[in-house]
């Protein structure tokens, strides 16, 4: 009879992996999530490739439209298509959010990592410096930034993420530093691998599951925010078509035209609740405190 | 607990100095020079060299910050570019506006949402609790400035029960004043119902698993009594930081919600000074509301110990 092998203690292996699990069926708030979510995708992809009349193109003859068969969803003040516009609008909103996201975590990530790696004086200045770039309420930042730079897709892109990447900092430098002591962690160093290889090969994959949460917020906090700039003319400037923009331009007709404002705020709101209901069942899964 | 306060003051200091530097910076970053946007382009050479003298831009720019920040603290923000009216009073006056607008919402929002989170959470995965949850996420959902518009268009055009534009100040007309607010203040508690709904219910479902709410249980106190005085005055205290961080991003994002409802806030102040480059004022509303921010957030934590005992004073 063989004897089993000795198994190696648990303190030895890597970072410690869920096993998988069984497929269940995923819950409401992830389903009906990602069906606005893949809805919205289409939208966006779809808007790049075609839409049913050209955006841009003026038609003063036709202005202020209820929705018809030839325009679905009526025209606007120019008589361009809504629904092409929108079209690019959902293109235009999850573009900046993409890009904005990407950024925060490229740029949070390395300096949290930076933060947590280094300890001392590098970390306490970046703290600091954090924490006061917390302080001051993302929006506002944005907001004067935005006067700095001027009206510009980009221009949003780099304010908002300048404005997110203080968050990602702290959750991956409070990750990091919770994990530094942990068993795994020790016994990486003690079979003598680098600080930094047990840096990257064992603490940075376990910041991946916070910030995934984190950044699922986020999504949704810039296309409110992206929306917002552009509703008060200080982001995507026109004639390219944002929800915001189109929100913004739809007030003076407000008693005339009321559909113009319904449509570009319907898909604002539509996004937000994709990213908050994805957000919600990644949180559930992730951090399963919550559920039962 | 006066060595707590005292600690969290100072802590708060470095902040706002922090804070002070960066509005400093964002307006000496902007393109251009200041005298000259002061003055336009008509202005000679002369007249141009003693306005950047007066506003201390012929300092090293330490010097200039040391300057500026002496007299911020003495209550000094300057001057508009447009009208030359003193900043101070400005931003205060219109300050009030949006203030007042923010706190009646937020108090509003919180008492409904509290109970009714602590409902949700007290029959967790019910009918009621899944109904809290949908309409919560769906609030949470919905842009403030759309909701807004949406309330002007049912309100104000198709039943016309209320006006669409303008603002007197409560004390000119108090009733005409609410016929103004009450649209602004109805959108935003909605807006904020949602996410102080879902963290009262969250922190609620934790508390309610706790030892000591089965202990209460089980010295016989009834479920009202278990739920609103031990569950709810714990589960508060997680409750009170994100109502102190709502009310500071209200204030910092409520110029789109002032555009709606043509309101004189301080975020409309602000939107339009962006655009007439009126660079005094637009630090001074940066700077004013950032402060408001930190000290909201301060008071939030000197609060806090109120509800969770646990945190030492």
């Amino acid at each position: 009879m063989n004897k089993p092998l000795p198994v190696a203690p648990e303190v030895l292996l890597p970072a410690p992996v869920r096993a998988p699990r069984a497929w269940r069926v995923p819950p409401l708030n992830a389903l009906i999530g990602a069906f606005l979510l893949g809805l919205l995708l289409i939208m966006a992809a779809l808007g790049l490739v075609w839409t049913p009349h050209d955006p841009l193109a003026l038609n003063l003859l036709a202005r202020l439209q209820a929705p018809t068969a030839a325009h679905w969803l009526g025209t606007d003040e120019y008589g361009r298509d809504v629904l092409s516009r929108l079209m690019i609008g959902a293109h235009t909103s999850l573009w900046v959010s993409v890009l904005t996201v990407s950024m925060a975590i490229v740029a949070g990530t390395f300096l949290g990592l930076l933060a947590g790696f280094l300890r001392g004086w590098v970390d306490r200045g970046l703290m600091m410096i954090n924490d006061a770039l917390l302080a001051f309420p993302g929006i506002l930042l944005a907001l004067g930034l935005m006067a700095i730079i001027g009206p510009s897709l980009y221009g949003i892109v780099f304010a908002l993420s300048l404005a997110y990447t203080p968050s990602v900092v702290r959750v991956v430098r409070g990750t990091v530093l919770s994990l530094r002591e942990k068993e795994f962690v020790e016994a990486s160093r003690v079979i003598g691998n680098s600080e930094l290889y047990t840096m990257l090969r064992h603490i940075a994959p376990n910041c991946v599951a916070p910030v995934c949460v984190l950044a699922t917020s986020m999504f949704g906090w810039a296309i409110l925010a992206e929306s917002a700039l552009s509703f008060l003319g200080l982001g995507v400037p026109p004639p390219a078509a944002t929800w915001g923009n189109m929100l913004a331009a739809s007030r003076p007709y407000i008693a005339t035209a009321s559909w113009l404002g319904l449509f570009p705020g319907v898909c604002i709101a539509m996004a937000l609740l994709a990213f908050n209901l994805c957000g919600d069942a990644l949180r559930d899964r992730l951090d399963p405190r919550m559920s039962k | 607990m006066f060595r707590f306060i005292s600690q969290r003051l100072a802590m708060s200091i470095p902040t706002l100095l922090l804070i002070s530097l960066m509005v400093f910076a964002i307006i000496r970053l902007v393109p251009g020079d200041p005298a000259l946007l002061m003055l336009g382009d008509m202005a000679d050479a002369h007249s141009l060299e003693v306005a950047r003298a007066s506003l201390g831009l012929d300092q090293p720019l330490p010097m200039q910050f040391l300057i500026w920040f002496k007299a911020v603290l003495s209550g000094d923000l300057g001057h508009s570019i447009t009208t030359n009216e003193a900043v101070l009073p400005l931003i205060l006056d219109r300050f009030q506006v949006s203030a007042g607008i923010v706190l009646v919402s937020v108090l509003l929002a919180a008492l409904i949402a509290v109970p009714a989170g602590l409902l949700a959470a007290w029959k967790q995965d019910s009918a009621l609790d899944f109904g809290v949850v949908s309409t919560a996420t769906l609030l949470l959902s919905i842009p403030s400035f759309w909701l807004g518009l949406l309330l002007l268009y049912a309100f104000g055009i198709k039943l016309g029960w209320l006006p669409v534009v303008g603002y007197v100040s409560f004390g000119q007309a108090p009733w005409q004043a609410l016929s103004f607010i009450v649209l602004p203040i109805v959108t935003l508690t909605l807006v904020e119902l949602g996410a102080i709904t879902r963290m009262a219910r969250a922190s609620a479902i934790e508390v309610l698993r706790l030892e000591y709410i089965t202990h209460a249980r089980a010295k016989g106190l009834s479920e009202r009594a278990v739920l609103w005085r031990h569950a709810l005055r714990n589960s508060f205290a997680p409750t009170l930081t994100l109502i102190g961080l709502i009310l500071g991003n209200l204030l910092s994002g409520i110029a789109v919600l002032e555009t709606v409802f043509t309101l004189p806030g301080i975020g409309r102040l602000m939107v339009d000074a962006i655009y007439a480059r009126d660079y005094p004022v637009l630090q001074g509303c940066l700077l004013l509301v950032t402060f408001v921010y930190v000290l909201v957030n301060l008071l939030v934590d000197l609060l806090y110990p109120l509800f969770d005992p646990r945190v030492k004073l």
